[in-house]
Formats: C-alpha cells, structure tokens, sequence
C-alpha cells in the first residue's frame, strides 16, 4: 500500500502555499526539485531504506495493548511503536531524510527549530551520523522543560539556542531558524520537522513520514484481519499523524481522529487546540488556522506537552478538517497525563506526553465505538524526556531528594 | 480615480525632477515608543527631509526582522497598539505633506480584511503597501484591492532572486520595487551588500522604472552610496535605534544627516 493523500501542494483545498520573503523561494524550488528528482532515484530510495532497517530500526512494532484496552471499552488497541525507533519517536524518519537531500543540494550545515527536543535530538543525529554541522533553536521555556534533550543534542555535537523572544517557545524558535536561515542559505539547510512551513515542506515531511502509516496498514491487517475502525494520532504541527492518516484517507470506513492539546482547557484561554479555538490565517510560511488574536496577532499556546504547544498547524490538516475527512478533537493536560499513567501501568510502556494525547482520545474512540471496534493509535514518542514533568505532576520525587 | 494622498511614483519622480540623487524612505513601528509617540515621529521625519514614511505595524512574529525592530514591535504591542493604529499614522503623514505607506506582514492585512485594509489605507491618504512576506504568486486579492484603489503594491526583491522571479516581481509591483541589500534580516550594517548594486540593475533590466534598496543602511555616507545607484534609500533600524536612545531630536537629526547623503 502506498500514501494515497493525492494532495502535493502548494495548495490543500484553500491552505497551504508559499508566505515567505522572496529571498527563500529559490532555496525552497530547489528543494523542491531535489525532492522531487529523489523520490524517483534508487540510489537514494535505497540509501534511506537501508538507513530506515539498520539505523532506524525499521518497520517499528505494531502491539496490541490488551490491558489498556480494557479502558477503551474493550475496544482491540493496537500501537503502532514509533517510540522505538532509534532518538525515540517518529522525528527520525523525516530528519535523516532531509539530512541526506541536504547532502544532495550541496549543504554542510542543518539549522532545525524543536519544541519538545525531538526534531532536534534527531537533526543532531543525521547530522553527526552524515558530518554536517548543526545548529538547533529551542524556546527557553522548553531547554527548562526538556533540559534531557538540551544535553542529548549537545553531546550529539549540535549547537543549542535558547530563544528568548516572544513566548520562548516552538513558535519563536522557529522565527529565529527562517533568520538565521536567511542569512546563511548558501550552505545552510533548514529542517522543518513537521508538516508546516511553506510549500514544500507539509508535501515533503508528509512523504518522509507516510512510512508509518504504509506499515501500520499493512501491520494491522495481518494482526486484526482487516482494517481498522478508527486510526488516532495526536496533532502539534502534525507529521506524525499525517504520516499515519495518508494511508488511510482513502478507506471510507475508516474514521480518523486527531488530538490536539487542549491545555487547561479550550474554554480556559490556555491551549493549543488550533480548531477549537483558532481561525484561517498566515502563519510560519502558510495559510492554515492559527490561534490568534481579532487582529491577527499570534496567541500563546499552552500545553503540558512542548511538542504540541504550537499556535499552527500543517495546513493539510486544515483541509482535513475542513472537508471533514478528520475529525479533530481537544484532550486536556489532565487526561493526557492520566493516559501517560495509564499505558505505563498496564502495559509497561510509557509514552511521551503528545502521544499520550492520541491515548486519551482513543480511550474516547473506544468507549464510543464499543468491544467489537479495532483501533490503530500513534505512539510517536517514548516518554523518557519527560520524567522531570511527570515527576512533578505526579510528585513521584521524594522529599529533599536531589539528582546528582 | 482622484487620490486622497500620493502614490510612491509621484513622489520619486518628483524627487528626480528636483535633481537629488535620491528619495529618503524611512521606516518606523506605529506604536512605538506609544502611538502617538510614534505618530510625532514620524511627523517629524517628514520635516526633516523624509520624501516617504514606511508606516510599519508592529507583528508577534516578525520573522523578516532583526533584534532592534523585534524589540520596538514587542513594546508596541505590549502597549495595546492595534492595527487601525496605522491609519492614524497615515493621516498624520499626510497632512504634514509626506508620503506614507504601510509596511506589514501578512497576516494582519488578510485578518483586517485585504478589501477592507485598501479601502480604510487610500481613505486615509495612504499609497500603498510594503508586503515582505508575501510574494506575487500569493498576492491575487490584493492584486485586485490595490487596483481597485490604484494603491501601490511594493513586493521585495533579494539577491538570490534569479531572472525569471525579478520579471514576475516587477510585472506585480507598482510605485517601486523593494531591493533588499543583503540575504538577512533588517539591521543595522558596517557595510551595505555589494549585492544591492548588482540587484538594482537586475531588476531594471527586468523593466523595473523605480528601486529602492533597504536592509543595513545607517548613515550619510551609506545613504550617498546607495543614492548613486538607486531612486530611493530606505533607513529602519537605524532609525528605530536614534529614537529609542536619543529620542525625537536625535531622530530627527539623523533623518536629516541621511536627507543630505541622498541630496
């Protein structure tokens, strides 16, 4: 099976398109073309699948989650396990690929902007593994939060900017890297790590990702004896659940969720649920919805989970939502944590608090689906870097502990 | 169609007709260090020597722009400055006998309403707008807005552009095309780009009747290079920079220290 989105930019239905300063349009056509020329190239169609089963570790597991299935009214569970992929979730699939189109174009240095640290653990990597230089632009608010991944990047030989403008988060540190981008374009490759940005990049993260879903289809197929009744993945930017849904567009049966961060609450203000509370505008190089002010001032985001605390969204997921085909949903900090509890407990697997988003949406899915529903989630990401959140919201350190 | 206040062409060729070198664009955040702050500002730009106001609306994420303007738009907006500011502004300059055009990323011209935006901007005397994240190509509503209202549309040219992109961006613009100097972000440079003289004649190869060069200039003797090869010398940061240190005096001797390398 392959990616039956037929969607290849610029333009998703009214979303999509290139709002960027005319100085990064000839580096976005040749990355465009350079993509375009490689997807019909074995030499590099064979180096990223063998870079996917023996460095990734690809095709990642599919397990059914029995126990936790109980929670979901009894619906079957199935994960598709892309926290076990090598950095520890799906970033990978879309960082090295980019890193070896980089190589093609001539570049020598990757700049990459990250919430969560992920995209940026996995930049770091392609970059140490192909001898690039890296440069990472992080928001100061998540180098606090996701201090683990700050020291990952830099022991992978990657330079970390904390970023202190703005709302020191995903967003500002993605303005700082189109900057720095600007400026240094001659030898400098931007890796967006999701499905935003200007045309190209929601067209080609989404071909760099749709590896999930080829193999979850197939995966479950064989476990489940035919298509799922729902697939549900969790939605910052949204190359996770792109990467999945791309594969299932075309199945009419299949109802596809996507979860994105509810915060305290849509209601509250404090939130980073786009089509809950944000309207169509231009945001980061593309029209899509955007949380925003009545005059088109960006809000803050917040989230529990830096990977979805983002005010945009990929605009293919836009037009997702506004043809209908994806129903997308807000899950609550409290609920995402309590799902993060949840998996580890009865699975043992602890998950990172974006993917514990898609948990407590399935749990959802299930109980309105009932016993007879099969469900594919998307575990995008392992949990490890998020200990120093869960600790405190659990307040699992003991008393006058301290880490040496 | 009768205009309540003047386009950039007029003003350039009017500037050339005068026999200076060079027209004086200077641009500043509405809102900063208030409105009306920045309101006195501006005016006091146009008495000092300024030909045309770059009306800038300060932006959450103004990806185009160096730390000097981030900071002035972060003030601005904390502020409470709101996007009908510019307007105001734009009245301002105008009465005082200055051009202005507004200066603004995307997103709160489409919010505003682009229609509505082109429509409120030629009432208030206003000539056009500079769009630096926003290329021709994406431009259909307000291609059609800025003919409706005969506004100028002023879209950027950068020194990566090749050909082709320099005849789409002159075949879209009107009043003048922007040359960005340098592949960066608005500041204060030791050096304007060599690029910039490259560009310039580029773009007028291309068709291109007026260009303007920005990004990095500082001073009179960098206004007096840059005025030897194209019809305008846009100043920013610099600008942003004398007014926050030194005030409106200090803002206003520098505009005329720049009028006099651009005479």
């Amino acid at each position: 099976m392959t990616d039956v989105s037929e969607e290849t930019g610029p333009y998703f239905g009214a979303f999509g398109g290139r709002f960027i300063p005319e100085a990064l349009i000839p580096a976005l056509d040749e990355i465009e073309e350079t993509w375009r020329k490689s997807q019909v190239d074995r030499a590099f169609t064979d180096e990223l699948l063998d870079l996917q089963r023996n460095y990734i570790g690809r095709p990642s597991l599919l397990t059914e989650a029995t126990r936790f299935a109980q929670h979901c009214g009894g619906a079957r569970v199935f994960l598709k396990r892309e926290d076990l992929n090598h950095t520890g979730s799906h970033k990978i699939n879309n960082a090295l690929a980019q890193a070896l189109l980089a190589k093609r174009m001539g570049k020598t240095r990757l700049i990459a902007e990250t919430g969560a640290g992920q995209h940026g653990v996995a930049t770091a990597t392609a970059a140490a593994l192909l001898d690039m230089e890296c440069e990472v632009y992080m928001g100061e608010e998540d180098t606090q939060r996701q201090a683990l991944n700050v020291a990952r990047m830099r022991l992978l030989g990657a330079t970390v900017n904390a970023v202190t403008n703005g709302t020191r988060t995903l967003k500002d540190a993605m303005n700082e890297a189109m900057r720095d981008w600007v400026a240094n374009v001659d030898v400098t490759h931007y890796v967006i790590g999701t499905v935003a940005g200007p045309h190209p990049f929601p067209a080609m993260v989404r071909s760099f990702q749709n590896v999930i879903g080829i193999e979850a289809r197939d995966q479950i197929v064989d476990a489940a004896g035919r298509l799922p009744d729902a697939v549900c993945a969790c939605v910052g930017g949204g190359s996770n659940a792109m990467g999945l849904f791309a594969a299932f567009l075309g199945d009419a049966d299949v109802k596809i969720y996507g979860f994105e961060a509810g915060g305290e609450g849509v209601d509250t203000g404090h939130h980073a649920a786009r089509f809950s509370g944000g309207r169509p505008g231009v945001l980061h190089g593309s029209a899509t919805y955007i949380l925003q002010d009545s005059d088109g001032q960006t809000q803050a985001s917040h989230s529990v989970s830096a990977g979805l605390d983002y005010p945009s969204v990929g605009p293919e997921h836009s037009h997702l939502h506004d043809t209908g085909r994806v129903t997308y949903e807000p899950v609550v900090d409290d609920e995402a944590m309590e799902a993060m509890r949840l998996l580890s407990r009865t699975e043992g697997i602890i998950p990172a608090i974006e993917s514990a988003h898609a948990l407590a949406g399935a749990m959802r899915v299930g109980e309105e689906l009932g016993p007879e529903a099969v469900l594919l989630v998307n575990l995008s990401g392992r949990g490890d870097k998020d200990m120093t959140t869960a600790a405190k919201w659990f307040d699992y350190i003991d008393e006058g502990a301290v880490q040496v | 169609m009768t205009h309540s206040g003047p386009r950039t062409g007029t003003t350039l060729a009017s500037v050339e007709e005068s026999g200076r070198k060079a027209a004086l664009i200077a641009y500043l955040p509405v809102g900063f260090p208030s409105v009306e702050g920045s309101i006195d500002s501006m005016v006091e730009l146009v008495r000092n020597g300024v030909d045309i106001v770059e009306v800038g609306m300060p932006y959450s994420d103004p990806g185009m722009d160096g730390p000097v303007i981030q900071r002035a738009a972060e003030t601005a907006l904390e502020s409470g400055v709101r996007t009908k500011d510019v307007f105001t502004a734009v009245e301002a300059i105008a009465e005082a006998g200055g051009t202005a055009v507004v200066m603004s990323y995307w997103n709160l011209v489409l919010q505003y309403g682009v229609r509505d935006f082109a429509r409120d901007l030629d009432a208030a005397g206003g000539g056009g707008i500079i769009t630096p994240d926003l290329i021709p190509d994406e431009a259909g509503d307000w291609l059609a807005a800025s003919g409706e209202f005969d506004l100028d549309r002023i879209f950027l040219a950068a020194p990566s552009s090749t050909p082709e992109r320099l005849s789409r961006i002159v075949a879209g613009s009107r009043g003048f095309v922007y040359a960005a100097s340098t592949m960066g972000v608005t500041g204060v440079r030791s050096e304007v780009d060599n690029h910039a003289r490259d560009l310039v004649a580029r773009l007028k190869e291309a068709g291109a009747e007026r260009v303007c060069v920005g990004l990095g200039v500082s001073n009179r003797d960098q206004a007096a290079e840059v005025a030897e090869y194209a019809d305008g010398v846009i100043v920013g940061s610099a600008l942003v920079r004398a007014l926050d240190s030194e005030g409106v005096p200090g803002l206003g001797r520098l505009a005329a220290e720049l009028a006099e390398g651009c005479a």
